[in-house]
């Protein structure tokens, strides 16, 4: 058909490269240090479901809304949380 | 009998209102100790008993990512408070109960307040405060600190349990069959050792192991523990790890969360018909931090907070410079008349009367400039405009938050140095404090126009224009140097919150903006009332010499140092004692020029271009701009760092940074054949 929907679910993927609107569940945070233990304590630990809010200008910080709360991160803070996008309101349904 | 307790919340959560509102203005401002964290104390009496609150930082959790994490769990794991009260924001709960519940693990005895209730009604979320503290164990009030509410029944049930004397050492939290084995294989090998930290059981001190935390591995290893403890990981805690599919400290967290929303879901009911609203905070947000107007926005807010903060201060600092000068003529006079020697009634006007007025004379700046950052921080909008600005500064290894103090350096240094309390790690408040010094502060200009209007005639806007451009090139250079070299190490982070825009509460505004002002009176005043006096003293000793002339220690001086001001094409004596006078505030060097010249402030323009040329002017003015800044800016940056040794490193590297950039401009200049 040549529509393709750039938010289709499945693999796994970086939570800076979601578009704004998009979510997902937290399936893994890489790398360790002291960020690791801050964004699970933040409360993105595997299995929560998460939206991306917003972004800066520059497309760097993300925001993210999970828990009923709204959290920014860097995008290279961002590129450490995994996830398993579900989809987003600006795909059609049925696309995935 | 008198008690300690705890406050301990998240930001944003009304935990400054509730303390305000618990001891009201029996209050106690200090740091905590060896760090330039506040530390704020209070007390209050309820039914007889006396009690003092320690309003520990507002953090997220107890992992000791942050500096003011360490030293919440530092406090309450070595000094045992008897209870702590944990403020949670009842429009947020799952996220407040996270710190809860880690300090229940840690056996701390707890009162939980469900603060902003109003705000939570509102949102439509009805909570079931009774089941809460059911699945909990521990007593729950409902608050409204800004509007005083259920503070009387908070202080009662605090004052129970005081009473009751009980302990949540018998909370223990489910983590499955999975970890709990891992556990037990633990806390039976600590069972019967002597404690990693005293008060700790063995099974938290398990878990926190498994968790990985920072404290707690520290405590193991001084204990002689710790390989032991790490090959029972390796042989039971490895094999688990393999079956999870991923490591036991994200477990670890993964089940302190699960928890934390089964008891969330629980206890919170939430009315669905105004879920689906759009909040007014988004709908700003949609606005505020848009591609489009988010940084114009940003740009145009802190530029308001810029011009307000100097154009309402200013005509204050004129009063009170008139006040001053009055009050050290006055008293210089009085002095005189009454028979006392020069020396004294010299002492009194120069040294002291002037000392105390250049330490005032900094209030009004401070008190406004904090009462705009105390608006920005409560209403929300301090954290969309770190947003919005992070990505542009992070280029520089700085903090979105960075730009306010570094912009409001431009109207004063002192105001700004204490601005960056709003940065919270230390990496980025260090950097910031050390380049700001190169922001060309409103006391430079005077400097900069008398010579650029002496030298330059038509083109002095665009010499005034190019220093301040050179103040900002070289602090970014300075920022991007420090961090790859000093700071290395040190990560740098964002994870922010953006909380719900509200409404500040114009009574902490101006409390917070006080207690600032205030602090530096107190804390800073000292040591410029001191240098000040120093600087009397080598400006009229030997006594009977003219102030500050030649033959004065301050002058030989400067004869002294001029040889080395010579590679910057201002090898005079005079030069190196007008630099000396800019220490005090560097417009005196103006003044200072003036007196040596023997000209006077108006006779320069035609006393100048004896000494200088046009380029030896312009290296004077580089030194001017990025040599040492002022006795209050050192005052303010020695009390925000809460250390000597970078004091002195930054005294250091400005004055060689300003010296090589004179230089550079005087012997580049004569290369190019412009001298």
């Amino acid at each position: 058909m040549g529509f393709s929907c750039s938010c289709s679910g499945g693999s796994e993927k970086a939570l800076s490269t979601l578009e704004i609107g998009e979510g997902g569940i937290v399936s893994k945070i890489v790398g360790d240090g002291s960020l690791k233990r801050r964004i699970l304590e933040m409360g993105l630990v595997p299995g929560t479901q998460i939206r991306v809010e917003r972004k800066a200008p520059f497309n760097d910080p993300v925001s993210v809304w999970f828990r009923g709360y709204e959290l920014s991160l860097r995008v290279d803070e961002a590129n450490a949380v995994l996830v398993r996008p579900s989809g987003c309101a600006s795909c059609p349904e049925g696309s995935r | 009998m008198s008690w300690t307790i705890a406050l301990a919340g998240n930001p944003n959560t009304g935990k400054t209102s509730l303390f305000n509102a618990l001891t009201g203005s029996n209050q106690h401002v200090g740091n905590w100790p060896g760090v330039t964290v506040e530390r704020k104390e209070g007390r209050f009496r309820s039914s007889g008993e006396e009690v003092t609150v320690v309003d520990l930082p507002g953090i997220y959790s107890l992992g000791a990512a942050s500096l003011d994490e360490e030293i919440a769990a530092d406090y309450l794991l070595r000094n045992r408070p008897d209870l702590a009260v944990v403020v949670a924001d009842a429009s947020n709960l799952e996220r407040s109960l996270y710190l809860a519940v880690q300090m229940l693990e840690i056996g701390t005895p707890l009162v939980l307040a469900l603060n902003m209730m109003d705000m939570a009604v509102e949102k439509g979320i009805l909570i079931d405060a009774a089941r809460l503290g059911a699945l909990l164990g521990v007593p729950v009030v409902p608050t409204v600190a800004r509007r005083k509410e259920g503070i009387e029944e908070l202080k009662e049930r605090i004052v129970l349990s005081l009473r009751e004397k009980r302990s949540s050492s018998s909370f223990s939290l489910p983590y499955g069959e999975r970890l709990n084995p891992l556990f037990d294989a633990l806390e039976s090998f600590l069972t019967g050792r002597p404690e990693l930290i005293p008060g700790l059981s063995a099974r938290s001190a398990a878990v926190k192991f498994i968790e990985g935390d920072a404290a707690l591995l520290a405590a193991a290893e001084s204990k002689g523990l710790r390989k032991e403890m790490d090959a029972l990981f390796a042989e039971r805690g490895r094999k688990v790890e393999e079956e999870l599919g991923y490591d036991l400290q994200t477990a670890v967290i993964e089940r302190r969360w699960g928890f934390v929303s089964g008891v969330t879901a629980e206890a919170v009911k939430r009315d669905l018909s105004l879920k689906a609203r759009l909040t007014l905070s988004d709908r700003i947000d949609r606005v505020v931090t848009s591609r489009a107007l988010g940084l114009p926005l940003f740009f145009l807010v802190t530029w308001a907070v810029f011009r307000l903060t100097y154009a309402l201060g200013d005509p204050l600092v004129e009063i009170l410079e008139g006040v001053f000068e009055s009050l050290g003529k006055w008293s210089g006079e009085l002095l005189a008349g009454a028979g006392f020697s020069e020396i004294v009634s010299s002492f009194v006007q120069d040294g002291l009367v002037g000392g105390l007025g250049s330490v005032v004379v900094f209030f009004p700046h401070i008190f406004i400039l904090f009462a705009f950052i105390a608006l920005l921080e409560d209403s929300g909008y301090m954290a969309r405009g770190a947003f919005v600005m992070d990505r542009v500064m992070h280029l520089m290894g700085l903090h979105g938050k960075s730009f306010i103090p570094m912009l409001m350096g431009f109207g004063c240094n002192v105001p700004s140095m204490m601005a960056t309390r709003i940065l919270e790690q230390p990496r980025d408040r260090m950097i910031t404090l050390l380049v700001l010094p190169f922001m060309s502060c409103s006391a430079r200009l005077p400097v900069f126009v008398l010579f650029a209007g002496v030298f330059f005639g038509a083109y002095a806007g665009t010499v005034v224009f190019s220093l301040y451009v050179l103040g900002i090139l070289v602090a970014v250079l300075a920022a991007k140097a420090l961090g790859s070299t000093l700071f290395k190490g040190e990560s740098s982070q964002l994870v922010m919150e953006l909380p719900p825009y509200h409404v500040p509460s114009l009574s902490m505004v101006l409390r917070h903006a006080w207690e600032r002002g205030f602090l530096f009176l107190r804390k800073a005043g000292t040591f410029i009332l001191l240098s000040v006096i120093a600087v009397w003293a080598l400006a009229s000793f030997p006594w009977g010499v003219e102030y500050g002339s030649s033959e004065s220690v301050v002058g030989r001086l400067g004869h002294v140092l001029a040889p080395l001001f010579a590679p910057a094409g201002f090898g005079f004596w005079q030069a190196a004692v007008a630099l000396f006078f800019g220490f005090l505030a560097k417009e005196v060097v103006v003044g200072t020029l003036g007196a040596l010249l023997g000209s006077g402030e108006a006779g320069l323009a035609a006393a100048l271009p004896a000494l200088f040329t046009p380029l030896s002017a312009y290296a004077f003015l580089v030194m001017t701009l990025l040599y040492v800044p002022c006795v209050a800016a050192v005052a303010a940056f020695r009390r925000e760092t809460g250390s000597w040794g970078w004091t002195l490193f930054m005294i250091a590297y400005t004055t060689l940074v300003g010296y090589g950039g004179a230089v550079l401009v005087y012997q580049g200049g004569k290369l190019l054949g412009l001298g």
